[in-house]
């Protein structure tokens, strides 16, 4: 790529078009509102990792030194809600998924970019509330809200904080139904939808669960806030409330919010594994109806949160087989990326190491979980770091691992730099490495029987606790350096081709960075999805 | 596609039944009618949401089939979120708590 020097006049797109903070602050470019996401949920990633830092730090040893009881009980629950509502549930879709979508599909812009823009709007009010919340003292209910601990015992900030989650429930409700209508009403000519990316299939798919799930956390959290602020009685017996009510409607979207999370990766990871394996996806279909099918699964298995919280025995049984259904999808997903690398030519760049990294952590993750939904085994190692690895694995382990497939990929598209090489593949290892050493552990942690929640520990559970601590100083190192390397690439970074990885969708068809309307004029897709045929470019950049 | 206008005397007739509607749920809440009640009082809860949906919301005046079937939709989501709740709430009593 040596050979390709920069442009004597750059070509005007959509970063250079006009420089004024007005023009940012006021832009219904999806791909702007795109860059303005992934700056705040990069700032609230770093908050929940401070949280997360500190919850560490005072796990090293078994006394309750670092920190009083009550302030680990706050550290712990702003992790969960920066991590959960501002990090994870916004982060690929906000992100990636407004950049792409309609690039993908061969778009100019969202079905409705100004409410688009409000759903910025709408996170950085939620997000500016939470940050209230955090400086003024906290909120200690864990990430949960269980009543009757936060509808009647807790002293903190609880009404404040759901009021800020529900505020933030709204941009994420935006950005669905705006994916819902796009893909619908939007595609280009010849975009048929056994065309689409599998990417555009996942978030489909993530739409669904996003706009069907957040209304009912929503109220589930606002009913807390009345109970507490009016005593109304829904969850509290003594006022003719049923406390389990609350854990029915708080895990009926919290339960999908995990698909949430994990469907947009899977939407990474599948053009990641094909682009980087130079195959079509291996059973394109069934990949596509799998992100379906784990949207609607998804919202059948939600009490399996609450096998020892008292509800029926039959209920139980219930949702343990209905829990056992969602592997069914997510292993065909697992099994049709691994016959997509068979016989392909795999390279190994940096988003390809992500995405294989994904693969094998979502299944540990995945696997686990089939444990959690025996009932048997969950009445031993329910609330215990048992559960705290296995989810680590899934939203950590995968989520993470694909947002930062992701942004590695399509970074080139984003920026119009590439980023270091050498230095994402040492980020990615080191991430791995990290990211093992510090949840591993906790498997091992929770079948012995620490419980989570808890600042304090018995002696004999602290080599392994050391162990996690390690590893979560060696991930925090993981996180920092793609942030200087990629801001690094901004200005020192090699100039970007259209199509460094000759990938085959059209937002690799339309220069890099794109213009402000994505493509000069309307594309007519007249191939079929991951159809290597199609681009005649080498990859440069491998 | 035109938007289909709707004459104001709809509306008023609509709101004049929505209000007739909330009357009568306040007047029954006075009467005892032991476990029919709750069936009374869901059952005009859901022809208020109904006179809404169809009226005001203009989904009655649709004729895209996709509009059907994100109402169709969100209604069979809310099943599921009552159905499979009702699985705990209803069995309590005959196969007794975990753990108890």
């Amino acid at each position: 790529m040596a050979t390709i020097a920069a442009p004597a006049v750059e070509r005007e797109n959509y970063l250079n078009t006009d420089f004024r903070v007005r023009s940012w602050l006021l832009t219904t470019d999806h791909k702007r509102i795109g860059i303005l996401y992934l700056l705040s949920i990069t700032a609230m990633f770093f908050v929940g990792g401070f949280a997360a830092t500190m919850i560490r730090l005072e796990l090293l040893t078994p006394a309750g030194d670092l920190m009083s009881s009550d302030t680990y009980n706050k550290m712990f629950t702003i992790h969960g809600i920066v991590m959960v509502f501002f990090f994870l549930i916004p982060s690929i879709p906000a992100t990636l998924g407004n950049f792409l979508v309609p690039m993908m599909i061969g778009a100019r812009d969202l079905a409705f970019p100004k409410i688009n823009l409000a759903s910025w709007y709408m996170y950085i009010t939620g997000a500016g509330l939470m940050m209230y919340v955090v400086l003024t003292g906290g909120v200690d209910t864990g990430w949960t809200f269980y009543v009757p601990f936060s509808s009647t015992y807790s002293n903190t900030h609880v009404i404040a904080a759901v009021v800020a989650i529900f505020i933030a429930g709204f941009s994420s409700i935006f950005t669905g139904f705006n994916f819902i209508v796009t893909i619908h009403r939007m595609r280009a000519p010849g975009m048929t939808w056994s065309r689409l990316p599998l990417f555009i299939w996942s978030h489909y798919a993530t739409s669904v669960i996003m706009v069907l799930g957040t209304p009912v956390v929503a109220i589930a959290l606002t009913l807390v806030a009345l109970e507490r602020a009016f005593h109304m009685g829904i969850f509290d017996p003594r006022l003719g409330g049923d406390p389990l009510l609350f854990q029915h409607l708080f895990w009926f979207y919290s339960h999908p919010a995990v698909y949430i999370m994990i469907l947009p990766s899977m939407a990474v990871v599948s053009e990641v594994v094909s682009t980087f394996s130079r195959k079509r996806v291996f059973g394109y279909a069934a990949v596509a109806l799998a992100s379906i099918a784990i949207a609607v699964l998804g919202f059948l298995v939600w009490a399996h949160h609450m096998f020892v919280a008292g509800i029926s025995a039959y209920a139980a049984l219930v949702f343990s087989l209905l829990s056992y259904f969602v592997a069914v999808p997510s292993a065909i997903k697992v099994f049709n990326w691994m016959a997509t690398m068979y016989k392909g030519s795999v390279s190994l760049a940096t988003p390809m190491l992500y995405a294989m990294g994904f693969i094998g952590l979502f299944t540990m993750g995945g696997m686990t979980g089939l444990y959690l939904a025996a009932l048997g085994i969950d009445v031993h190692v329910h609330d215990t770091y048992f559960v705290i690895a296995h989810f680590h694995y899934i939203m950590v382990g995968g989520a993470v691992m694909g947002y930062l497939a992701g942004i590695h990929f399509w970074w080139p598209k984003i920026s119009g730099r590439m980023y270091p090489e050498a230095w994402g593949k040492i980020a990615a290892a080191t991430i791995f490495i990290g990211f093992n050493l510090t949840f591993f552990p906790q498997f091992v942690l929770g079948y012995l029987g620490m419980p989570r929640r808890y600042h304090a520990y018995p002696p004999e559970f602290q080599v392994l606790n050391v162990m996690s601590t390690a590893g979560a100083s060696i991930l925090a190192v993981g996180y920092v350096l793609p942030l200087i390397y990629l801001l690094w690439s901004l200005r020192y970074g090699e100039v970007a081709p259209d199509n460094p990885w000759a990938a085959t969708g059209l937002e690799w068809r339309t220069p890099s960075p794109p213009p402000t309307e994505n493509f000069p004029e309307t594309p007519v897709v007249t191939w079929e999805a991951y159809d290597y045929s199609s681009v005649a470019e080498v990859p440069v950049a491998r | 596609m035109a938007e289909h206008v709707v004459s104001r005397k709809t509306y008023i007739v609509v709101w004049i039944a929505l209000m007739a509607l909330m009357v009568l749920t306040a007047g029954l809440s006075r009467i005892d009618l032991g476990e029919w009640s709750t069936v009374v009082a869901m059952a005009i809860a859901v022809i208020k949401a109904l006179l809404v949906i169809l009226f005001f919301m203009h989904v009655r005046y649709e004729d895209q089939k996709i509009t059907w079937v994100v109402v169709i939709a969100g209604f069979f989501w809310l099943g599921i979120l009552l159905a499979l709740s009702m699985t705990d709430y209803l069995s309590r009593g005959y196969l007794g708590v975990a753990g108890h």
